[in-house]
C-alpha cells in the first residue's frame, strides 16, 4: 500500500476515535432528551464537573479550599491522602447521584411544562452554575487524571501498518493512541449495557415507557419523578465515562465543557433520540473533520486553489449540520416530523 | 400619588397606543434622558467610561438586537458573537477602505452589512426550529470567528492578526483612537442608542412586531392567519443583526480600539447576550437595557467588594460570578421568565393601584 | 332554510385524496360550499374533519384531486397565500399568541390588509401610525361586537377557556373573510357559552354575509345552525345534504350507531 493511501487510514482510524468521543457526550444527551424532552446543555460540564471531583477525591484535594482560605486566612490544600482510583470513582459516581437529585428538586420540578426553548436555556444557566461551583470547589487548574487505563502508542497498529507498507517506501507506521482505542471499547461497553439495561430491567421498561408517552406512564404509575432523577444519574454515569476519558487524554481543563457544543452538531445528525444515532453521529463527524481538515491543508488542495487554510476543525461539525440540517431536518435516523394543528 | 392613570383619560388611538401611557413615566423618562444626555457628559471619567457606561451602551445595542430575535420572534440564536464580529470587521474594513467616510455612517453601514451575513445565516429558519436552529447558529458563531482569524484580508494583513481601529471625527470630534475623549465616545454611542431604541420601540409597537411575537407564540397558526413565516424571520434576522453589527462595531471601534477575534467576539460573548436577555426580560427593550446593566455592574459590583474590599483573589471571584449568574438564570427561568422588566411592571402596577390595592 | 342550490360554489372540492405515508387519512373526497351557505362538516373522531379543514386552508397538500376557489382552480400555495385569498380559521385546540394582549391577537389577524412598509414602521411615520389606528378601530368594532371589551389588554394566556375561543373568533373575523373555518368552535363549552357562540356564528354569517364551514361534535347545534351538512367516516363521504337529509340517511345512522352491513 502507498504512503498516501496509509496516511489517509491513519487520519481516519484517529477521527474515528475522536468521534468515539464525541459520542459519548452525545450519548447523555440523548438518554435525557429522550425520557424528559429536554435538551440538556449541561452535559458537557458535568463531564468536566465529574473529571473534577475524580481527581480532587483521588488526590484529596480540600473542597472550597481556595474559598476558605480566602474567608479565615488558612492555607489549605490536601487532605494529605491518595484514595484507590476504584474507590474515587464509586464516590464521583455518588456525587454525580446527589447531582441528579439536587436538579430534580431544584429545577426540573418547577419548569415542568414549560416549552423546551425555556428547558434549553435553563440548562445552559445550570451549566455556568455547575461550572461556576466545581471551579470554586476544586480550583480551575489544569489538573491530571490518571485511573491506570493504558494510554501512548498502539504497537499492534504501528506494526501492522507497517506490515502493509512498502519497505523500502521507509514509512515508520501509523500513530494510534492506546487510550482512545480504550475509549472506543468503554463506550461499546456502555451502550450494550445501556441497551440491556432499558430492554430487561423493570426500571429500563418504565424508562421506555417514559419516552413514548407521559401521560400514559403516569396514569399505570410510573413516577415521572423517580424516572427524571435515574435518568439524570444514568447521564452522570456517562457523564463521568466520558470526563474519565477526555481528561486522561487531554487533562482536567475548562475546555472540557466545550466538548458539550461539539455533541450538539453529532445530535443534528444522529437525531435526538436514538442512541446508534448518536454512535454513528459522532463518527461522521469525528472522522468528517479530520479527514477535511488532511484535505484542505494538503499540498494538492492548496496548489489548486491557493488558499492556505487550517484550523477547519473548529466549524466544520457545526456547518456539516447545518447544511444536514436544512436537507434533512429530522436527521439521519429520527421519523417524519408530521405537524399538526 | 401621582402615579395615576385617572383622569388621564385617552381620546384617540394613537395615544392609547404611545410608549408611555402615564404621564409620571413619561416625566421620569424625560429626566433620565435629560441626564443622560445634559448631566453624564460634564461628569464622566476615564474609569466611569471605560469600565460601566461605555460597555453598558454597547451592550444595550447588541441587547436589543437580540431580543428582536429571541425575546420577540422567539428564534434562539448562539451566534450573537459572530455576529459582532461582523459588524466590528465591517467598521475596519470600511474605515481603512474610505478614510473620508463619516463613522457615523460607517457604524450604521456596518450594521447593514452584519444585516445581510444574519439574512445568511437566517436561511436555515426555514426548515428548523428551536434549538436545532440554535445550533445552526453555532454554525455562524464558530465559522465566521475562523474567517476572521484565518483570511488576511480582513485584517488588512497585519503582522499580529489584530484590528485597530483608526482616529476618526464627528464635527471635527473624535470619536474613536485612543485619544477621543470619554464624553465624545460616551454621546457617540447614546445618541446611536437612543435612536435605534427609538426604533426598535416602533418595529415592536405595530404590524412588524405583531408577526414577529405570532411567530413566536404558534407559528403555525400564524402562518395560517397570513404571516408569511419566511419573511417575518428573515425580517427579525436582519433587523436582529442590524443591531448586533452596530454594536459590533461600536465595541470595537469607540469602545475596545483593538480587537483580536477570539478573545473579543468569541462563543463567551453569545451566552454573556443570552443571560442579558433572560435576566432583563425576554420581548422587552427596557428589559434588555436592564439586562445589560445588570450584567454588566454585577462583576464591576463583585470585584470592588470581594476583591478590592475583601482582598480575595480575583480567579475566585470570577468563579463566584459565574455561579451567581448561572443560578440567576435558572431562578429567573423558574419565578419569572419575562425577567427584571417583568418585576418592574408589577412594582409599577402595585404602585397604581396604592393606596387602594382593591 | 335558505335555498342556495341556485347559488355559485364558493369552494368546489374535487376527489380529495391525503395520505400520511401509508395511512390514507381522506378518501377520493369531494364537496362544495356555496356562497352564503352555513356548512357543517360532522363525523365521529379521526374520520378527517380536521384533516379536510387543513388541505383547504393549505396546510397539507393532498395527493390528488383539485380545489377551486370561486370559479378558479388553486394551484400548490403556502397557507398565507390561502390566507390573502379570503379564508380565515380557528382551532380545535386553540392556537391563540399566548404572549399577547386580546387586541394584539385580533390586530394580528388584519396582518393579511395592512400595507405600510418596514422602513415606515421603524420610524412610525406616514401610513404606519395612520393604518394603525384605522385597523384599531375595525379591531374595535369586533371586540364591541362579541362582548370582550374588558379584556382587551389582557394577555390572552390569562383569559379562561371559553373567552379564549371567542377572542379567537374574534382574530379570525378581523381579516374579514370570505371564508370562514371553524375547528370545533364549541368543544368543552356549556350549553350557556354554546348558546352564546352560536349566536355569534349566525350573526356573523347573517350581518357580514360570511360563508361558513364548520366541524362540530353537537348534533342539535349542527342541526339547528347549519344549511349543508357533509359528513366523513373512514376519511369517506358518507352523507352530503341538508340536515334533514343526513339526518335519516342511512349510513350516517349507522356510521354513528356503530351498526356493520353484513
Amino acid at each position: 500500500m502507498s504512503i498516501e493511501a496509509l496516511n489517509l487510514i491513519e487520519v481516519l482510524i484517529n477521527g474515528l476515535m475522536a468521534g468515539v468521543m464525541y459520542a459519548l457526550v452525545a450519548l447523555g444527551f440523548v438518554l435525557i432528551f429522550k425520557s424528559s424532552g429536554i435538551f440538556n446543555y449541561a452535559q458537557g460540564v458535568m463531564a468536566l464537573f465529574a473529571a473534577m471531583t475524580l481527581v480532587g477525591l483521588q488526590t484529596g484535594q480540600v473542597p472550597f479550599a481556595h474559598l476558605l482560605n480566602a474567608i479565615t486566612g488558612m492555607h489549605v490544600t490536601h487532605f494529605g491522602w491518595n484514595m484507590p482510583s476504584g474507590l474515587a470513582i464509586l464516590l464521583t459516581l455518588g456525587v454525580m447521584v446527589g447531582l441528579a437529585f439536587l436538579v430534580e428538586r431544584l429545577v426540573l420540578k418547577h419548569l415542568v411544562n414549560q416549552e423546551p426553548i425555556i428547558l434549553f436555556m435553563a440548562t445552559i444557566g445550570l451549566a455556568f452554575f455547575l461550572e461556576g461551583f466545581g471551579d470554586l470547589m476544586w480550583t480551575a487548574e489544569i489538573k491530571q487524571l490518571d485511573v491506570g487505563l493504558p494510554g501512548g502508542l498502539s504497537e499492534w497498529f504501528e506494526g501492522a501498518s507497517m506490515a502493509l507498507a512498502d519497505p523500502e517506501a521507509g514509512y515508520w507506521g501509523m500513530y494510534v493512541d492506546k487510550l482512545d482505542v480504550t475509549a472506543a471499547v468503554v463506550a461499546a461497553l456502555l451502550v450494550i449495557s445501556l441497551t440491556l439495561f432499558s430492554q430487561y430491567t423493570r426500571a429500563g421498561r418504565a424508562l421506555r415507557a417514559v419516552a413514548d408517552d407521559h401521560q400514559a406512564a403516569l396514569s399505570v404509575g410510573i413516577s415521572l419523578r423517580f424516572i427524571w432523577v435515574m435518568v439524570w444519574s444514568i447521564a452522570g454515569l456517562v457523564a463521568l465515562v466520558a470526563g474519565i476519558m477526555w481528561g486522561s487524554k487531554t487533562g482536567v481543563q475548562t475546555s472540557l465543557s466545550l466538548i458539550a457544543l461539539k455533541a450538539l452538531p453529532v445530535l443534528m445528525l444522529g437525531g435526538f433520540t436514538s442512541i446508534p444515532g448518536a454512535i454513528v453521529g459522532g463518527l461522521i463527524i469525528g472522522a468528517g473533520e479530520k479527514l477535511f481538515e488532511y484535505f484542505v491543508t494538503s499540498d494538492a488542495f492548496h496548489g489548486l486553489t491557493g488558499f492556505n487554510i487550517d484550523a477547519t476543525e473548529n466549524w466544520f461539525a457545526y456547518v456539516l449540520a447545518l447544511l444536514f440540517l436544512v436537507f434533512r431536518p429530522q436527521g439521519l435516523f429520527g421519523d417524519r416530523i408530521i405537524e399538526r394543528v | 400619588m401621582f402615579y395615576r392613570e385617572a383622569g388621564d383619560f385617552k381620546t384617540s388611538y394613537s395615544d392609547d397606543g404611545q410608549t408611555f401611557p402615564i404621564a409620571f413615566d413619561r416625566w421620569r423618562y424625560y429626566a433620565v434622558m435629560a441626564v443622560a444626555f445634559l448631566v453624564i457628559p460634564f461628569l464622566i471619567n476615564d474609569y466611569w467610561e471605560k469600565s460601566i457606561l461605555m460597555p453598558f451602551l454597547v451592550w444595550s445595542t447588541v441587547a436589543i438586537g437580540l431580543n428582536i430575535l429571541t425575546g420577540y420572534c422567539g428564534q434562539l440564536s448562539l451566534g450573537t458573537g459572530g455576529f459582532m464580529a461582523v459588524g466590528a470587521y465591517a467598521s475596519y474594513k470600511l474605515m481603512t477602505a474610505f478614510p473620508e467616510l463619516n463613522i457615523f455612517f460607517v457604524v450604521l453601514l456596518s450594521g447593514g452589512i452584519t444585516a445581510l451575513v444574519g439574512v445568511l445565516f437566517g436561511l436555515p429558519s426555514m426548515r428548523i426550529k428551536g434549538f436545532y436552529l440554535a445550533v445552526a447558529t453555532l454554525a455562524a458563531q464558530f465559522f465566521l470567528v475562523w474567517l476572521f482569524n484565518k483570511v488576511p484580508w480582513f485584517y488588512n494583513y497585519s503582522a499580529s492578526g489584530q484590528i485597530t481601529a483608526p482616529e476618526r471625527s464627528v464635527f471635527g470630534i473624535l470619536v474613536t483612537g485612543p485619544n477621543a475623549a470619554p464624553w465624545a465616545t460616551y454621546l457617540f454611542a447614546l445618541v446611536i442608542l437612543t435612536g435605534l431604541a427609538w426604533v426598535a420601540r416602533n418595529l415592536t409597537r405595530g404590524r412588524v412586531g405583531r408577526s414577529w411575537m405570532a411567530i413566536r407564540d404558534m407559528d403555525i397558526a400564524a402562518e395560517i392567519i397570513g404571516v408569511n413565516p419566511l419573511a417575518t424571520k428573515l425580517s427579525a434576522f436582519a433587523v436582529s443583526s442590524f443591531y448586533i453589527g452596530v454594536g459590533g462595531a461600536l465595541f470595537f471601534s469607540v469602545y475596545l480600539g483593538a480587537a483580536e477575534v477570539g478573545e473579543a467576539f468569541g462563543i463567551d460573548k453569545s451566552f454573556l447576550v443570552l443571560f442579558m436577555i433572560i435576566i432583563g426580560g425576554l420581548g422587552s427593550i427596557f428589559g434588555s437595557f436592564a439586562g445589560a446593566a445588570f450584567m454588566v455592574l454585577l462583576p464591576v459590583l463583585l470585584k470592588n467588594v470581594l476583591v478590592g474590599g475583601l482582598g480575595w483573589p480575583t480567579d475566585l471571584a470570577a468563579h463566584l460570578q459565574m455561579l451567581i449568574v448561572g443560578g440567576l438564570i435558572v431562578l429567573f427561568l423558574i419565578l419569572e421568565p419575562h425577567g427584571l422588566a417583568q418585576l418592574w411592571r408589577i412594582a409599577k402596577e402595585k404602585l397604581r393601584l396604592w393606596p387602594f390595592p382593591h | 332554510m335558505r335555498d342556495t342550490a341556485t347559488v355559485e360554489p364558493m369552494l368546489d372540492i374535487r376527489n380529495i385524496t391525503l395520505r400520511f405515508g401509508g395511512v390514507v387519512a381522506i378518501r377520493d373526497i369531494s364537496f362544495d360550499i356555496r356562497q352564503g351557505e352555513i356548512r357543517a362538516i360532522i363525523g365521529p373522531n379521526g374520520a378527517g374533519k380536521s384533516s379536510m379543514l387543513n388541505v383547504i386552508n393549505g396546510f397539507y397538500h393532498p395527493q390528488e384531486g383539485e380545489i377551486w376557489f370561486r370559479g378558479k382552480r388553486r394551484g400548490p400555495m403556502r397557507p398565507h397565500e390561502i390566507a390573502r385569498q379570503g379564508l380565515a380559521r380557528t382551532f380545535q385546540n386553540i392556537a391563540l399568541f399566548k404572549g399577547m394582549t386580546t387586541l394584539d391577537n385580533i390586530m394580528t389577524g388584519r396582518m393579511t390588509r395592512m400595507r405600510s412598509s418596514m422602513l415606515e414602521q421603524a420610524l412610525w411615520w406616514g401610513r404606519a401610525e395612520r393604518e394603525e389606528n384605522a385597523h384599531r378601530e375595525k379591531v374595535e368594532r369586533i371586540i364591541d361586537f362579541l362582548e370582550i371589551q374588558s379584556i382587551r389588554k389582557t394577555p390572552v394566556g390569562r383569559l379562561p377557556y371559553g373567552l379564549q375561543k371567542r377572542v379567537e373568533l374574534g382574530r379570525a373575523l378581523a381579516a374579514e373573510p370570505e371564508l370562514l373555518l371553524l375547528d370545533e368552535p364549541m368543544a368543552g363549552m356549556n350549553v350557556e357559552e354554546k348558546e352564546d357562540m352560536s349566536r355569534f356564528i349566525l350573526d356573523v354569517n347573517d350581518e357580514f354575509g360570511t360563508t361558513i364551514a364548520l366541524i362540530e361534535h353537537d348534533m342539535g347545534v349542527v342541526m339547528d345552525i347549519s344549511d349543508r351538512v357533509v359528513v366523513l367516516d373512514y376519511g369517506r363521504k358518507i352523507g352530503d345534504g341538508t340536515p334533514d337529509e343526513v339526518r335519516n340517511n342511512p349510513d350516517v345512522i349507522d356510521a354513528y350507531l356503530g351498526v356493520s352491513h353484513d
